[in-house]
């Protein structure tokens, strides 16, 4: 099996409301896996899920084979999942470097050699290095969250909405580091945007009002205006 | 000149203490989002395990270290037994902490009676310096010293550490640092612990100065330590130094001053800071 991560029938309450109903989808290694709907059809959800923030109630989650549902969320972390939020997560108080810092968790070579990467492929952070990350763009907080992600070898990244609010010259940046990023990890990307969503993404998964309710091949999308008008609201 | 002089040594002094005890409570509420009533009481435990370990040694040194171990024991059973079942219920919190307040002080009644025990400063201690007209004494100035001691190695740890930074970035985003691999029970264990030892050393470097402990002293501390946290600004470890003087001072001018208004004067303090700064008035986000 090259799946990664799969997820049959999960369903999640958030307090006393039954938000997720039935989320099923399968995460195939070394690709990117888009995740579409309408707001508040339960994309962040299903990714707060994943981590942990928002437990399942029912069905299953297992990440390389082994049930991860109940774990807590920084053990999910730990397994190798990167998350970065819809929000970004920022420490506002906290410097760029040591927003990266609070991330690491191997102090050795390979952290070295990955945060160079990462900074060459940022250049912002750099420049923001002894800056406080509430004062960053909301560009440069998307990278400094994709960054905090990826500074462990994780092999999954969830990532949600990262264009979300971002001048198109940001979001082209944004979209051309995930596409390199693209070559070392697998990433489960929330994205609204569907020229990002169907640049970067080698499939699909609609969810709408709770479950996944279709899925397949990007391409396949692309061709089908009747689906994007009847889920996206797109033609 | 004497006067005032006298009445800030003594103000910052009281200041340090109030301070050595808001510090835990703002650093637990600000990243546990925990209300614990119960933090005076482990001020008193400080003040008599202190104090006994102190008459029994002979050296103050090792009351004061004592003083701080037993708030770290008690700190950890405190976060595992009685926080860790609560969290995310204030309401809870609110009574669980209140009742285990109660308890602590009648289990220091239990085991050292219930009459007040009389406290003094070790020898080296005992007196005043005498610097250019100006009357010292020393232990109000010994007291200002281990408290902005204690500030700077807790701003040390915060700062510079690891443990300091995910205590920083766990008071602005829990859910963050959980999702970045790291486990914030312990990180709450640890805060807990180092609070409730700054809450004991307090209560031990307060013994001396008033002469007398007894089983209720941590109340009247306990609230002009809630009044520093709103002012300070909850979670905001600086803030709580600069609120806890700017009480220990108004509380001592008053004192001499008006002596009726001396607590009423800080209470209109955080009023006032609750209305317009809520975020506290050092605060930086709001
Ligand atoms: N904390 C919450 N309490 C109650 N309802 C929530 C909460 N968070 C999300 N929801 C609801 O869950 C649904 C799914 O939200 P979300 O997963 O954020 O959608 P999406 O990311 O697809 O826009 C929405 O109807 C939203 O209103
Ligand atoms: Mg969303």
């Amino acid at each position: 099996m090259s799946e990664l991560l799969k997820l049959n029938a999960v369903e999640t309450y958030i307090g006393q409301y039954h938000i997720l109903q039935g989320v099923s989808l399968e995460v195939k290694k070394g690709e990117v896996t888009v995740l579409l709907g309408r707001n508040g059809a339960g994309k962040t959800t299903t990714l707060r899920t994943i981590m942990g923030l928002n437990p399942a109630s029912k069905g299953a989650i297992t990440y390389k084979g082994e049930d991860i549902k109940k774990l807590p969320t920084y053990l999910v972390a730990k397994k190798g999942i990167g998350y970065v939020p819809e929000d970004q997560g920022i420490f506002a108080d906290l410097t760029v470097e040591e927003n990266m810092k609070v991330a690491i968790q191997k102090d050795n070579q390979e952290t070295l050699d990955r945060m160079d990467w990462i900074l060459d492929l940022f250049p912002d952070l750099k420049k923001f290095w002894k800056k406080p990350g509430g004062l960053l763009s909301g560009g440069q907080k998307q990278m400094l969250s994709i960054a905090r992600a990826y500074i462990n070898n994780n092999e999954l990244l969830l990532i949600d909405e990262p264009s979300k609010g971002l001048a198109p010259i940001v979001v082209e940046k944004v979209m051309e580091s995930i596409i390199q990023m693209k070559e070392q990890t697998t990433i489960v990307l929330v994205e609204q945007n569907f020229m990002m969503a169907s640049t970067i993404g080698d499939c699909f998964y609609i969810i709408d009002d709770g479950r996944t309710v279709s899925h397949g091949v990007m391409n396949q999308l692309k061709q089908d205006a009747d689906m994007r008008r009847k889920y996206l609201g797109i033609a | 000149m004497d006067v005032l002089l006298n009445l800030s040594l003594n103000g910052l002094a009281t200041g340090m203490l109030i301070f050595l005890l808001a510090a835990g409570l703002t650093l637990i509420l600000g990243l546990m989002d925990v209300l614990n009533f119960a933090h005076g009481g482990l001020f008193a435990w400080g003040a008599y395990s202190g104090i006994w370990i102190y008459s029994k040694t002979g050296s103050f040194f090792i009351g004061i270290l004592g003083a701080i171990l037993v708030g770290f024991l008690l700190g950890i059973l405190t976060e595992r037994w009685i926080i860790k079942p609560v969290y995310g219920n204030h309401v809870q919190q609110i009574l669980i902490t209140l009742g285990l307040m109660l308890v602590l002080s009648e289990m220091l009644k239990v085991v050292w009676g219930p009459n007040q025990i009389s406290a003094n400063p070790p020898d080296y201690l005992v007196g005043s310096w005498e610097i250019g007209g100006v009357i010292i004494i020393k232990y109000r100035l010994f007291i200002i010293f281990v408290g902005l001691l204690v500030f700077a190695a807790v701003q040390f740890l915060l700062s510079k550490t690891k443990i300091g930074l995910v205590v920083r970035a766990g008071v602005m985003n829990k859910e963050m640092v959980q999702a970045l691999g790291i486990n914030i029970q312990k990180v709450f264990m640890f805060v807990f612990m180092i609070g409730a030892g700054m809450a004991a050393l307090g209560g031990v470097l307060l013994g001396p100065y008033s002469g007398v402990i007894h089983a209720e002293m941590g109340l009247e501390f306990a609230i002009l330590a809630f009044i520093v946290v709103v002012i300070g600004g909850m979670g905001n470890f600086k803030g709580s130094l600069l609120a806890a003087a700017l009480v220990g001072l108004s509380g001592s001018f008053m004192a001499y001053y008006v002596p009726d208004l001396a607590l009423a004067a800080n209470m209109l303090l955080m009023a006032v800071v609750l209305v317009f700064r809520p975020q506290g008035l050092f605060g930086m986000k709001g």
